[in-house]
């Protein structure tokens, strides 16, 4: 090996070059930005202002930032629904006033004007819930007419009582505690603050009510058509936010005991830097309790800090909406601009390096011959992509199609098929088990059985979870085939962990090895992965002596022995290295051989691109997928092997016309059917010389 | 449906007006006087100039929350150089060049970065409200030197016994219409109000029309603002964070400009002003107290904002993601 070619391959084995990928498909990446600009904010403010994070100033700071908090609160909640509140900030003011009013005018007792004003701001969120929600007018304008009318009322209220409020006095010491009081050494605004959070959070991620708000913002119409009540969710929205403006403003009230006529002014424009710059996006779908603390918390610092380094309140108005229009800018173009970054940046190629591809002409086992030209075709035309097929004991045909269903040939003629089950997903691998059942691995869904009287049950969607897998890679997304172990386990393989069943191309392009092959166990029902990182794993197919199977790597032409049991437990051993095509699936033929189909073969060019990762990744970044170099599966072969990885025989369809894609063969009582993932019929080919009474499910199940 | 077909909601709105007018007349005394009434109208032509710049945003499908905020701070920043013994010509191209400068930005924001118009003008708003406070000017009020005294005949003057401001409130209009019947980019505007994508399909350029519509609407706003300092001998920077902004918002939708873009015409901004004006007027001279008056205008810019909604239902089909 070169030198240049050794600096390469250890270059892409040590640099996880698709961490970046994968980080930016995560929905917590989001959190990260406001987290930085939270980290900047307060060690700038800390470094400038001696003493900002002391103990009498952090006390104010977080008793502020309670009732601040629960404002931001109430306008996420509101823009996750696609939405937006700007009455926040008079609804904030009418709480205070209203509180103090029932409390000093009305003299009602404590417990009774916490009840009013909570109602008070639910009837104003009710208004801008009614006229938004279920009369659909614009959100923005909408609040910002109830501003200036709550506003206006809040003027007038002012008007009346603010001299009776300023007169009179509280005896209540629970009033007090509300504005003054600590709960855990914390005060207790930002306890409230801290539980709605906590709830708001739970409802989100958790509830159905929270899910439908999140839908709702998502997609407006999807939300609709799949019934959900678009107008009540977003009314309701509305509703919250003016109870928890309420509540702020109540807060307020219980701290400060007096009412002026600036309280609250500018709020909704503090409030909406917050809850952008925490990463909640206008528009909706996308937003989070967590983003509204943060985006809360940089908001109050910044405000506060300004103050502190005397800075008059054009000052700060200035920096807001600087910084609201920065947020603002960079949220529409992330949103816009992140999928383009992520499909550039995801598919991320390695080296991978395969050995000389073996001659298919003159002495090869692998020379060109024409024997599958006697193949017929069953059910031409008829059945759309069968992946794999497989006989049962009354000689009936099963096989997989594209739209989801199990399609069975009746025997003997195979002129009759009737869909044996719908199962949806892409049926692909088959085995019987010992009982008859039928186990089906079925890409996007999992593994999946059908037994004799077509009920359909899932065994399993899901493996362990590995530890430091930035993806998610507890679901399966391309369960690919299977063999069960004499004891009733099944191995079965996944291709990829990293893509999705139609980018499998991608895979090839990547060459990483995002494949395993895992283990369900029937009696535990437990699920565990066996082998990682293997070369897209596909063909499985347990050895005679009950303790391994053989599989298939197909972009790293191989096949490989892996021990479960026995003496060479966990052991995995290379059978054949060198293929000339991409192995697929792998089954037993009637002598103790094994049968392998070559769903393509390789090329020279790809060949030599596996080894220039960083050219596969221009390719990937700079030109249309139509136009990436993909692996050739115009043309394969069916070849017969023994354990020791020799090749016995080849059959070829030279001319093309009868079976030029094979994915999967079975024999059968002295015949080879051929399945194939792009073909439109199952082939039959009559074999020479074999046992005419052999059947797979009884050599292997040793029943009558 | 056949009794309304005739009705569109300018002439509901002018027919308002006229009723308006004579239900004032006959309970208000003082209220149909030759004084009055061109009292009324010059003081609502301002008003007026101003619902033409917003009408064109509005007719291209976007909103200028900025637009009172800047004409404030602009005017104000005029009159402050002024008093700092700059020539008059100068200072008012300073002031002219910073509200273009301001309405250009917004037009970026809106068209090239795509940031919603109703939020990147009302951010802008506070932006430059702030950037007056801290770097320009110390007081609320900043009054107009005696060097200055030529703009007080914009607002104060009159040409053939009509105030001043009314000509000029005329001559935009008429130049308003001009654009909008004559010339391309008045064109390329309304199809952008109305359809943006097909208007961009079709080869409009969006974007440069887009950022001509807030420099048009900060061109006439500050027209505007030095009318209202020539009436007052003053500029009144908390104009900038009243309510004023959305008097304006109420003269188009009232004079049905469709908030959803496309629709309506100079017509109606003199239609809305109209109503709007004899409404102010009529209340002012019934003595409502202030914050009344504005639940009273919130009401009715409420229900205006609902009789356009449902006139002109929004397109599910073409709202964007976001078009809040």
């Amino acid at each position: 090996m070169a030198v240049s070619d050794r600096i390469t391959r250890w270059r892409y084995r040590y640099v996880p070059d698709h961490l970046l990928g994968e980080i930016l498909t995560k929905r917590w990446v989001d959190n990260a930005i406001p987290l930085l600009i939270l980290l900047a904010v307060a060690l700038v403010f800390g470094s400038l202002i001696p003493d900002f994070f002391g103990p009498a100033s952090i006390s104010s700071l977080m008793r502020q930032w309670g009732e601040f908090a629960l404002i931001v609160l109430a306008l996420m909640i509101v823009m996750v629904a696609g939405g937006i509140d700007l009455s926040v900030g008079s609804t904030f003011a009418l709480g205070n006033i209203v509180a103090l009013a029932l409390l000093n005018v009305a003299e009602w007792p404590v417990a009774a004007v916490i009840v009013g004003t909570l109602a008070c701001g639910a009837a104003v969120g009710l208004v801008n819930g009614l006229l938004v929600g279920y009369l659909r007018l614009r959100a923005f304008l909408t609040t910002l007419v109830t501003l200036i009318i709550v506003r206006a009322v809040v003027d007038m209220l002012l008007l009346k009582y603010s001299v009776a409020i300023a007169a009179a006095f509280v005896d209540s010491d629970f009033w007090y505690y509300l504005g003054e009081g600590y709960v855990l050494g914390l005060p207790f605004s930002v306890v409230v603050a801290a539980i709605v959070a906590i709830v708001a959070h739970l409802v989100l991620t958790r509830s159905r009510a929270g899910w439908h708000v999140l839908a709702t913002g998502g997609s407006r119409r999807s939300a609709h058509n799949v019934g959900i009540s678009v107008r009540r969710v977003i009314c309701a929205t509305y509703v919250v936010s003016g109870t928890l403006s309420a509540l702020a403003g109540l807060l307020f009230a219980s701290r400060l005991g007096g009412a002026g006529a600036d309280t609250g002014v500018g709020l909704e424009i503090a409030a909406l830097t917050a809850a952008v710059l925490g990463g909640n996006s206008l528009g909706g779908g996308r937003g989070s309790a967590a983003k509204a603390i943060m985006g809360s918390i940089i908001v109050m610092i910044m405000v506060n800090g300004l103050v502190r380094l005397g800075i008059t309140r054009g000052g700060s108005s200035l920096l807001l909406g600087i910084i609201l229009l920065a947020a603002v800018a960079i949220d529409v173009r992330w949103l816009k601009n992140r999928h383009k970054l992520l499909s550039k940046v995801y598919v991320s190629p390695t080296y991978a390096e395969l050995p000389p591809a073996p001659a298919t002409e003159g002495e090869s086992p692998y020379a060109l011959n024409d024997r599958l030209r006697p193949v017929e075709a069953i059910g031409l035309n008829r059945i759309d992509g069968p992946e794999d097929v497989i006989l049962d004991e009354d000689d009936n045909i099963y096989a997989g199609n594209r739209t989801g269903d199990i399609v069975r040939f009746h025997a003997p003629d195979y002129s009759r098929q009737e869909v044996f089950a719908h199962v949806g997903g892409r049926p692909l691998g088959m085995a019987f088990a010992r009982d008859g059942s039928l186990l089906c691995c079925i890409g996007g869904m999992g593994l999946y059985r059908i037994t004799r009287d077509r009920k359909i049950e899932k065994l399993t969607d899901e493996t362990n979870r590995s530890w430091f897998s930035v993806i998610d890679d507890s679901r399966l997304r391309l369960a690919d085939d299977l063999d069960i172990a004499p004891d009733g386990r099944v191995f079965f393989s996944e291709a990829t962990i990293r893509y999705e069943m139609h980018e499998w191309p991608v895979d090839c392009l990547e060459s990483r090895g995002n494949g395993r092959i895992i283990c369900f166990n029937p009696s535990t029902g437990v699920t565990r992965t066996v082998l990682k990182n293997l070369l897209f794993p596909n063909g499985i197919c347990m050895t005679l002596d009950g303790q391994s199977f053989l599989f298939a790597e197909t972009w790293a032409c191989r096949v490989s022995r892996y021990w479960f049991d026995g003496p060479k437990q966990r052991q995995v051993e290379t059978v054949i290295a060198d293929l000339p095509g991409y192995p697929d699936n792998i089954n037993r033929a009637s002598d103790g051989s094994y049968w392998l189909a070559l769903v393509g073969m390789r090329t020279p060019a790809l060949d030599l691109a596996l080894k220039m990762p960083g050219f596969r990744k221009r390719m990937a970044r700079r030109i249309a997928p139509d136009e990436w170099m993909y692996p050739n599966i115009n043309t394969g072969c069916v070849l017969r092997f023994d354990e020791t990885g020799r090749i016995i025989e080849t059959l070829w369809d030279l001319g093309g016309e009868n079976h030029p894609m094979i994915t999967s063969m079975r024999e059968h009582k002295g015949y080879l059917y051929i399945g194939g993932i792009l073909n439109n019929r199952v082939g039959r080919l009559k074999l020479a010389g074999v046992d005419a009474g052999w059947t797979g499910q009884r050599s292997y199940w040793g029943r009558a | 449906m056949q009794v309304f077909a005739g009705l569109s909601q300018e002439r509901i709105v002018f027919g308002l007006a006229l009723l308006l007018c004579i239900l004032f007349a006959v309970a208000l005394p003082g209220f149909l006087t030759a004084d009055n009434i061109l009292n009324l109208v010059r003081s609502v032509s301002i008003l007026g100039i101003l619902g033409v710049a917003m009408g064109l945003v509005v007719i291209g499908r976007g909103i200028d929350l900025s637009l009172v905020s800047l004409m404030a701070v602009s005017v104000a920043w005029t009159l402050s150089l002024i008093g700092r013994d700059m020539p008059l010509a100068e200072a008012l191209a300073i002031g002219l060049v910073f509200s273009l400068f301001i309405g250009a930005v917004n037009g970026w924001l809106v068209g090239y970065v795509e940031v919603p118009a109703i939020f990147a003008t009302l951010a802008m708003g506070t932006l430059v409200y702030g950037f007056g406070r801290y770097f320009l000017f110390d007081l609320d009020v900043v009054y107009m030197p005696d060097s200055a005294l030529q703009i007080l005949w914009l607002g104060q003057g009159k040409l053939f016994g009509i105030p001043v401001p009314i000509f000029v409130f005329a001559v935009v209009c008429l130049v308003g219409y001009l654009f909008l019947r004559y010339a391309r980019s008045g064109r390329y505007l309304r199809a952008i109000g109305d359809n943006l994508l097909a208007a961009r399909v079709a080869g409009v350029p969006a974007r440069p029309i887009i950022v001509l519509q807030y420099v048009l609407s900060s061109l006439i706003g500050y027209i505007a603002g030095i009318v209202t300092a020539g009436s007052v001998a003053s500029m009144n920077t908390r104009l900038a964070i009243s309510t004023y902004v959305y008097d304006v918002i109420l003269v188009v939708v009232l004079g049905g400009i469709g908030l959803s873009g496309g629709k309506g015409n100079i017509r109606n901004v003199i239609v809305g002003t109209l109503l709007i004006g004899v409404l102010l007027n009529g209340m002012t001279i019934m003595d409502i107290q202030y914050t009344v008056q504005n639940v009273i205008k919130g009401i009715i810019l409420l229900t205006a904002i609902m009789i356009d909604t449902i006139l002109n239902p929004r397109d599910e089909q073409t709202a964007q993601q976001g078009d809040i």
